[in-house]
């Protein structure tokens, strides 16, 4: 196991992290760009809801990375306590911002979808409410990492924030299910098979990847930020 | 043809602004996450420039820090 965790050492992933973005960016603005086609130019109409359902390829991935992120948060965070390595609080913290902008625009893209869809911008329904309380743990997380110096408190306060916050990712996931909500049943489904038809499927996982794709360049961004803030503290250290 | 994908018969102002919105909050966190990359490389280029020789040495040691220094366009 310690065999493993030396890969996992800041100093080690530098290396890499430092020569990763601009290729990360690369590959991001080609599959945004055919993301970008198919979704608004090459995808069929709805029979329902027209074009109003090409707003699906921008809201359905980004509350996806959203919820994707804050589960692998919780994990590094525990995982930090488990193994007793600090190098997982930062690539939890290296992530938390990317995380909150995807929420962010899950919520706003799916206010604006409501509007044609159900005649509201804004309706107290379980998913939207649900995914609003993932925003405030969002921001918390944030918001602990600011405004607390002692690093051990942060990182008890943090892991905290990401437990309680990870019990409200099932409730996000089922709310469709548990409650009458506005919102339609799930229609992919991993296990069995999906109720979308591969025309809408295609564009909607490209834009996946490509969101994917840029969680992943924001997050490089930020893990080196946060080794150059640690390594300019050991220069003041000398 | 344009018209109608701008039109998107009656949706594309719905339409647009999602993707709109989308697009400038994606550019607006990666030119707010690369100002604070900058910031902190910069803070560290000035504090190893104000380093004695002997400090600069040993700080010149750890290959992180060469490649701190050397990283200028790899964002």
């Amino acid at each position: 196991m310690k065999f493993i965790f030396k890969f996992f050492e800041p100093n080690k992933i530098f290396l890499i992290t430092s020569k990763a973005p601009k290729y990360v960016m690369a590959l991001f603005v080609i599959v945004i760009s055919i993301g970008l086609l198919e979704a608004l130019i090459f995808s069929p109409e709805d029979y329902k809801q027209s074009h109003s359902v090409r707003i699906m390829y921008v809201h359905v991935p980004a509350a996806w990375i959203s919820l994707g992120i804050f589960s692998s948060m919780t994990f590094l965070s525990l995982s930090g306590y488990i193994f007793k390595n600090k190098n997982f609080f930062l690539i939890a913290k290296s992530l938390a911002p990317s995380g909150f902008v995807f929420n962010v625009i899950a919520l706003v893209t799916g206010s604006i979808w409501g509007k044609p869809t159900w005649g509201t911008w804004w309706a107290w329904d379980a998913r939207i409410t649900s995914m609003l309380i993932l925003a405030l743990f969002y921001l918390m997380y944030l918001v602990a990492w600011r405004i607390y110096e002692d690093k051990d408190y942060v990182l008890k306060v943090t892991s905290i924030i990401t437990l309680m916050g990870i019990i409200n990712v099932p409730i996000i996931k089922y709310s469709v299910d548990w409650w009458n909500t506005l919102h339609q049943p799930a229609s992919i489904n991993v296990l069995s098979k999906s109720s979308i038809h591969s025309s809408m499927l295609f564009p909607l996982l490209i834009m996946t990847a490509a969101f994917a794709l840029f969680s992943l360049l924001i997050f490089l961004m930020k893990y080196n930020t946060e080794l150059i803030k640690i390594k300019n503290k050991g220069l003041d250290r000398l | 043809m344009i018209t109608e994908l701008i039109y998107m018969s009656g949706y594309g102002i719905y339409v647009w602004s999602a993707f709109a919105f989308t697009l400038f909050s994606f550019l607006s966190l990666y030119v707010v996450t690369k100002i604070h990359y900058i910031k902190e490389k910069n803070k560290f280029e000035s504090k190893f420039g104000a380093l004695d020789s002997k400090k600069a040495e040993v700080a010149r040691s750890q290959v992180v820090n060469r490649k701190i220094l050397s990283s200028t366009h790899n964002i």
